[in-house]
């Protein structure tokens, strides 16, 4: 990153999100102070630094655009900001809130809020993407502390980082983890899902869940055919489709696919929610 | 300006050292407070509605992503709730695991509380980094406990947010004995950190600011409340948490995207300081001892001496998990098998910000037909805005807007709020005419 004799300067907004990715540096503990001393952090509401309108080299952005003023204030942010990085599944596809989309949403909040004309909600959750360019996707739900880490220090550096989005099952491989989905015959989203996360799932005895989003060339439909094959019904393979990355491609339009085929089956609306 | 009949208005955009996004208007009239509004403008994310139709797995893992800081608090309502529609009593090693797990989400909560979002203020520093340069020794003994409780965490759920390991019935997998040893290792050295840390907090220089509030905590026949309780109050209140929605009720204000919440009508407060003050006979001797020997009195009306609360608080949690990982064997089963049935149940955890209640019907298949989820930092909504009036006026709305935004922000950030739990950057507006 050329900046001349200044130190970088950094900034870390929050949209619609749980706040588990700026996490990342929160919880990166002596690093964070280390980064604190090699750069400037010039806005990052919630460690102390508020400075929305500063003009910055890296905007992390966490969160979805979910209302009607988050357009706006994200746009003026890609302004003032040399390179945008995307940090979660919120940011990168929608984030689990973006099951709404598939929804009535002003019903959804008539369902939780007793005068829904005080909140302000757009129908559809939709990633930072989709509204400005992003500079470097940095998927997971979280998102790694070492990933965010490794992509600041190679940003400062002045180069792009590569991300690998091969499947899970190759990190299986490398962490000699017993394939859960071959050995105790569950579920598992791992052969259609992002690696990053360390295999936490199939280490841990249990089927991955997808919430790394979809691998570079995902085989979708095979998995979701196998699934059906092991007799897991329509809706069941539909919700793990349609689930905390269920915005992003392949995943929600073979989810949909799915959905569709739970109504067609049973010839009336036996099950509405995905 | 007259001091006396001080008119007008202050506003703090962006709420600064919490989680999540909030702000606070605040109109002056001849002298006196005429409205305050904290406006949680958290854009939801209808948590309840989504559940809706998933299995109970997916509710576990769902619910989790409510909160980035808490989100095991959320994990472990849900599952008692599932567990208790389900008819599934874990075994005592799960549920000694589970308080482990919890107790790890108490040590990392709010050793980032205390150290990331509310010391700097009490040292005069607008954060921790700025912090960690005249009092570097201190601020990495908070990265460390940190660390220790995020590692507690990976230990049982292979992350420390998010965490995958939960199940109802148990856990997914249970740590071998070496692992366990390891962060025994960590813990006990820790301990003695948590120590001076109680005496750290004591003596920061905290404002003298007592008044009149309900303290609603769980109460645990044996334990300092965590996994399970009855629902009391320093009032008299004790509930079976089934029978919540008797007593506490849920309703919106227009300036808030976060429910506000009254007990029997009126403000209450929930939360670290809630607990021990209910609590104060389940800390074990030792650390009672500690207590009463720090300078700060307990049980307290002063919002301020949260801080020390969540010290005492760490210390608590370090030694449950000391106390609960002796002798650990890994369990053959740390998990049983759970039925698929329907039903009503409740589930009410004491999160690091306080009471956590869960409510779930599940259809014939053990899927959500409806849920409801009432977090801490609603609750105190009510509270915090009362807080606000006495403790502004009281500071003297004379003077200068900047010294209100802060000691505004500071009375925030007691209560540390996790707004983007409350809603399914104190913006604060000071009118002054």
């Amino acid at each position: 990153m050329t900046t001349g004799t200044r130190r970088a300067r950094i900034a870390v907004h929050k949209f619609s999100s749980c706040d588990g990715c700026q996490l990342a540096f929160l919880n990166l503990g002596e690093p964070l102070l280390a980064l604190a001393e090699t750069v400037d952090i010039l806005h990052f509401a919630e460690a102390g630094p508020v400075d929305e309108e500063a003009e910055v080299d890296i905007a992390f952005v966490e969160g979805s655009v979910a209302t009607s003023q988050d357009a706006a204030r994200l746009r003026g942010i890609r302004q003032r900001s040399r390179f945008l990085v995307t940090i979660g599944a919120c940011a990168t596809a929608g984030g689990i809130q973006a099951l709404r989309n598939l929804h009535d949403a002003d019903e959804w909040v008539s369902g939780v809020y007793a005068q829904p004309e005080h909140i302000d909600l757009l129908a559809d959750s939709s990633p930072i993407a989709e509204t400005v360019k992003v500079d470097l996707e940095l998927w997971g739900c979280p998102v790694s502390g070492e990933q965010v880490l490794a992509a600041t220090t190679a940003m400062l550096a002045g180069h792009l980082p590569r991300v690998d989005h091969s499947a899970v099952c190759m990190e299986c491989k490398r962490q000699q983890a017993v394939c859960v989905m071959v050995a105790q015959g569950r579920p598992c989203m791992g052969p259609v899902t992002s690696t990053g996360c360390g295999a936490i799932c199939p280490r841990f005895q249990r089927d991955c869940y997808a919430c790394y989003g979809p691998a570079v060339q995902a085989n979708v439909s095979t998995l979701a055919t196998h699934l059906a094959d092991t007799g897991m019904p329509a809706g069941e393979i539909a919700r793990r489709l349609l689930f905390i990355n269920g915005h992003a491609e392949p995943f929600r339009g073979e989810g949909l696919d799915w959905q569709a085929r739970v109504i067609q089956r049973s010839g009336r609306r036996e099950e509405e929610q995905g | 300006m007259s001091r006396t009949t001080r008119t007008g208005e202050i506003h703090v955009p962006i709420l600064a050292r919490v989680e999540g996004e909030g702000a606070l208007d605040i109109r002056i009239e001849a002298g006196r407070i005429e409205t305050l509004k904290l406006r949680i403008f958290e854009p939801p994310r209808l948590f309840e509605k989504l559940l809706e139709g998933r299995s109970t797995q997916d509710v576990i893992d769902s619910v989790a992503r409510i909160c980035g800081i808490c989100p095991v608090a959320y994990q472990m309502s849900a599952v008692a709730a599932i567990e208790s529609i389900l008819g599934v009593t874990p075994t005592p090693w799960v549920e000694a695991m589970r308080r482990v797990m919890y107790c790890g989400e108490w040590l990392q909560s709010h050793s980032l509380h205390i150290h990331l979002l509310a010391a700097p203020d009490f040292l005069g520093y607008n954060s921790a980094p700025a912090m960690a340069r005249d009092h570097p020794d201190e601020v990495r003994r908070g990265l460390r406990l940190q660390g220790l409780g995020n590692e507690i965490i990976r230990t049982f759920g292979g992350r420390s947010v998010h965490p995958v390991g939960l199940c109802p019935g148990g856990f997914f997998h249970a740590p071998d004995a070496a692992t366990i040893e390891t962060l025994r290792e960590r813990l006990a050295q820790g301990l003695e950190e948590a120590r001076d840390l109680i005496a750290w907090t004591a003596g920061l220089p905290l404002p003298e600011d007592d008044q009149d509030f309900v303290s609603v905590s769980l109460r645990h026949p044996r334990d300092y409340p965590i996994t399970a309780g009855r629902i009391v109050s320093d009032r008299g209140l004790d509930l079976d948490p089934a029978d919540f929605a008797q007593r506490f009720r849920e309703f919106q204000v227009p300036h808030s995207t976060a429910l506000h919440a009254q007990l029997d009508g009126h403000p209450y407060l929930v939360g670290p300081l809630a607990r021990l003050n209910n609590n104060l006979d389940r800390l074990p001797a030792g650390l009672r001892q500690l207590l009463d020997d720090c300078g700060v009195s307990f049980p307290s009306r002063n919002m301020f001496h949260s801080i020390v609360a969540r010290a005492v608080e760490i210390h608590v949690a370090m030694a449950e998990a000391l106390r609960l990982t002796e002798d650990y064997d890994p369990a053959a089963e740390p998990r049983v098998e759970v039925p698929v049935r329907g039903g009503v149940g409740v589930g009410c955890t004491e999160a690091p910000r306080g009471i956590l209640w869960h409510r779930y019907a599940l259809d014939g298949e053990a899927r959500v037909a409806e849920a409801r989820i009432v977090p801490p930092t609603s609750q105190n909504q009510a509270r915090m805005e009362e807080d606000l009036v006495t403790s502004l006026t009281r500071f003297g709305l004379a003077r200068d807007d900047d010294a209100l935004r802060l000691h505004g922000e500071m009375v925030i950030r007691n209560y540390d709020p996790c707004i983007s739990c409350a809603t399914h950057f104190l913006d604060f507006h000071f009118l002054r005419k």
